[in-house]
């Protein structure tokens, strides 16, 4: 037996077979072992419900993960999305069954928003439902695909069903669109995707603290319009007019022209539901912003609603929403307001 | 010359006169069948793949062009990267190592009946690989593993049995040496084996991050260990033969061989920086990324070395400037890698169009090159039959601009991604901006897609006249 590449066949393919299992082992197999054995899911995280398992499926399957990460980078420019992400948040997805792998929800490409907090950044159904029929009835710049096949068109829909009504041109001639189970299943599973804590919950101080630090870091950055592009326009627009009978709009809104900021700073903080607006009932939820956003973020996006697309009111600091915020009285804006 | 200063003269051809290919190769019957059948089909695959990959890039122009479950974006997407992937190249590849082993070897191939059984699974499992991911049933939306297990065990098998074979034929050659392209064309077979097997084996790919470390030595060794190796050894094969002299240095392509092995395989997780994959896998991956040089330059400098002084060889062929872009490619593309995991860069550039652009540079302008160049090479010499000069210069040009056309806009629209990103400008503000990019990459798309009607019509004029007029008709088959 020569030991000569060259001639030895045996020799050249075993050491090339061999040479790479044991690096495959190095780098891939038992990385990735050590990495499944030392991880556990966070003691606030709670395992994906059997509907939300089934969405996850119904993600994996449409090929949502191509466009959307669920990835936050340690790195400044992804702190829109939420805290980086941590292995231990990915602890409690699995294999969907024997012929499907552990699905690849982190992804490779971005060309739709990060859904690591969409439970949290976009709760609403409404605008979940509205959004999945056809991502242009809200948002006309999105590029999206339309599913209506996760949708039935029916006459009379039943009594429980989950039915979607859509401005315009958007929604079929006649009939009624009702989700089905599958779109139900995918939309409770985003509404899941929320980040939660990666220790136990700060206490007020500390929280008080570690946001100071984040206000004076990002303060020369922040920007009243942009803020209300990521949080606020997928629901009142980006001309601020709403959506006719689902989002109302905030062009010479009662809140946003008082002189008086109050009301407006509470809806912001706090959210909203349920409320009527020069005679539409609005029966959506408005999610509370006042986790989300500092003092300083919301003084911004107010200050902008206030004074944009016509709007003509007094701005706001961050003083007047953290004389809000401390008030403990002026919580929630009951629907009888 | 009677009139020179005529600036159109009649007689003048369209184009310029090409070489011939030499007499037609004394091969067996036996294997010109397979080898076009295997050519054929990999050129069926590359229309209906890029067909599909036009109209996902037309998408991005127009969301609303259907509303058909099958055909929407995130099934398609994986529909085209496996069909080009699997269909067209990896068959191509394989129909061309077919002949290269054996011929290197000095001996028929071991058994063509393994090689048809080969052909078989391939082909059996992409297409029902199709109509699964178009029904909705995915790995898990795992890239480039998207074909369930038991549809790519079919494949699996296929190369098994493609390897074994190779093997058999190496071990009983006729030379006392093992020649190059064989070390790579084995290597990369025996390679894709181990790789496919680990990616799919259960049991250390449970939770979401360990899936990740896989996914990453996956999707990359995928490049790495299975198209690169394969054209490389190809390339080692068709570059001194239509050059008509020995490559520069033989050396140089061991040295590129072995870096290649141990460098590549390191560097999967540099697809996951600044994720919760552990750290130091991914400065792992940083630091062999830099390693590539080392292959990279020794496998395209040797390339650029042979073909030194023979640049009339080149502008006379048909083939080899495919190659020539292949090899410039393969250099661009890798050194551009090794950037784009740099923490820095991969800050602007990750999750950006910048990665498709990067994707399509080395799948295309790379190994597609190298193996279209492979096939205007090799059947001509096998079926005795030219195909039109026009038309493979129109193949040519269409899919060399065509792939500038795509993949220009989109680095330079993903880079304004990412600094729009950087900036912290409202996420909506970077797909907008992307529209004009989004419709450049559909025209660049659109010329290498009528490029592959040209080729696989070039195909057809290349095919055998019949069966029957080779020597020793199809029945029996030899070994």
């Amino acid at each position: 037996m020569k030991l000569n590449f060259h001639e030895n066949h045996k020799l050249l393919f075993g050491v090339v077979f061999w040479g790479f299992v044991a690096l495959s082992l190095i780098i891939a197999v038992l990385p990735a072992l050590w990495v499944q054995e030392n991880n556990e899911a966070l003691p606030a995280s709670e395992p994906l419900t059997e509907l939300e398992q089934q969405g996850l499926n119904v993600f994996i399957s449409e090929g949502c993960v191509y466009c959307h990460t669920q990835q936050v980078r340690p790195i400044e420019m992804d702190k829109t999305w939420g805290r980086p992400s941590a292995p231990a948040d990915y602890a409690y997805i699995n294999r969907q069954d024997i012929w499907r792998q552990t699905p690849a929800v982190l992804g490779s490409e971005r060309t739709g928003p990060d859904l690591t907090n969409i439970g949290k950044r976009q709760p609403s159904e409404v605008w979940q439902y509205m959004h999945l029929y056809n991502p242009r009835s809200v948002v006309k710049e999105s590029i999206m695909p339309s599913f209506p096949w996760l949708f039935e068109i029916v006459d009379n829909p039943a009594d429980d069903a989950v039915t979607v009504t859509l401005p315009g041109d958007y929604g079929p001639e006649k009939g009624t669109i009702v989700a089905t189970d599958d779109a139900i299943a995918l939309i409770a599973y985003l509404k899941s995707l929320k980040q939660v804590p990666l220790d136990a919950q700060p206490t007020a101080a500390q929280k008080a603290k570690a946001d100071a630090k984040v206000a004076s870091a990002v303060k020369s950055k922040i920007n009243g319009a942009t803020i209300y592009s990521n949080n606020c326009s997928s629901c009142h627009q980006s001309n601020g007019e709403g959506i006719t009978g689902v989002f109302p709009s905030l062009v010479g809104a009662p809140f946003v022209s008082a002189e008086d900021p109050t009301n407006h700073i509470r809806a912001v903080l706090y959210g909203l539901q349920g409320i009527t607006i020069d005679g539409t009932k609005y029966q959506g939820i408005m999610q509370p912003f006042g986790e989300l956003l500092s003092d300083e973020e919301i003084a911004a996006l107010i200050s902008f609603e206030r004074t944009s697309w016509g709007n003509d009111a007094p701005t706001i600091t961050a003083k007047d929403v953290a004389e809000v915020r401390n008030n403990s009285e002026l919580n929630k804006i009951q629907p009888e307001e | 010359m009677t009139n020179p200063s005529a600036v159109r003269s009649v007689g003048r051809p369209l184009t310029v006169e090409k070489a011939k290919a030499e007499e037609r190769i004394d091969t067996s019957p036996d294997s010109v069948k397979l080898i076009f059948t295997y050519v054929a089909l990999s050129a069926f695959w590359l229309v209906f793949g890029t067909l599909v990959g036009e109209y996902l890039g037309l998408k991005f122009v127009w969301p609303e062009l259907d509303s058909i479950s099958w055909l929407t974006f995130g099934r398609l997407r994986p529909v085209h990267t496996n069909v080009v992937f699997w269909g067209f190249l990896s068959q191509a590849m394989i129909g061309l190592a077919l002949y290269v082993v054996p011929r290197t070897s000095q001996r028929e191939l071991y058994n063509y009946t393994w090689g048809w059984i080969s052909f078989w699974l391939i082909n059996a499992s992409v297409l029902i690989g199709v109509i699964t991911l178009m029904a909705g049933i995915n790995n898990g939306g795992q890239e480039y593993r998207e074909i369930i297990w038991p549809v790519f065990a079919l494949f699996a098998f296929g190369l098994i049995l493609i390897a074994y074979n190779l093997y058999k034929t190496i071990a009983d050659r006729n030379v006392k040496e093992i020649y190059i392209s064989n070390w790579y064309i084995l290597a990369a077979c025996l390679w894709t084996i181990i790789l496919v097997t680990i990616a799919y084996l259960p049991g250390y790919q449970k939770d979401g991050i360990s899936q990740t470390v896989i996914q990453g030595y996956y999707m990359h060794q995928g490049v790495g260990q299975w198209f690169t190796p394969m054209v490389l050894g190809l390339t080692y094969y068709f570059l001194p033969k239509l050059l008509n002299k020995p490559i520069y240095s033989y050396s140089l392509g061991v040295l590129a061989f072995w870096t290649q092995m141990t460098f590549y395989t390191m560097i999967g997780a540099h697809h996951f920086i600044f994720s919760p994959v552990p750290w130091w896998i991914q400065t792992l991956a940083i630091v062999f990324s830099v390693g590539m040089f080392v292959p990279v330059t020794a496998g395209a400098g040797n390339f650029l070395l042979t073909m030194k002084g023979k640049w009339k060889s080149i502008s006379r062929s048909y083939s080899l400037p495919f190659i020539l872009i292949g090899v410039i490619f393969y250099a661009l593309v890798s050194y551009q890698g090794t950037f784009q995991a740099f923490r820095s860069l991969n800050k602007v550039w990750h999750f950006t169009n910048y990665g498709i652009a990067h994707s399509h540079m080395s799948m295309y302008g790379f190994v597609a090159f190298i193996v279209f160049g492979g096939v205007y090479a090799l059947i001509p010499r096998l079926t005795g039959k030219e195909p039109p000069q026009l038309t493979v210069g129109a193949h040519f040009w269409l899919a060399f601009i065509g792939v500038l056309v795509y993949n220009i806009p989109l680095m330079i629209g993903g880079t304004l991604q990412g600094l729009s990103w950087i900036a912290g400008d409202a996420f909506i503000e970077s797909v907008t901006l992307m529209e004009p990019y989004w419709v450049w990459r559909a025209v660049g798309g659109t010329m290498m897609f009528i490029s592959h009607l040209v080729f696989i019509y070039n195909v057809w004029k290349m095919r055998p006249d019949s069966w029957e007029m080779l020597p020793e008709a199809t029945e029996t088959q030899s070994n």
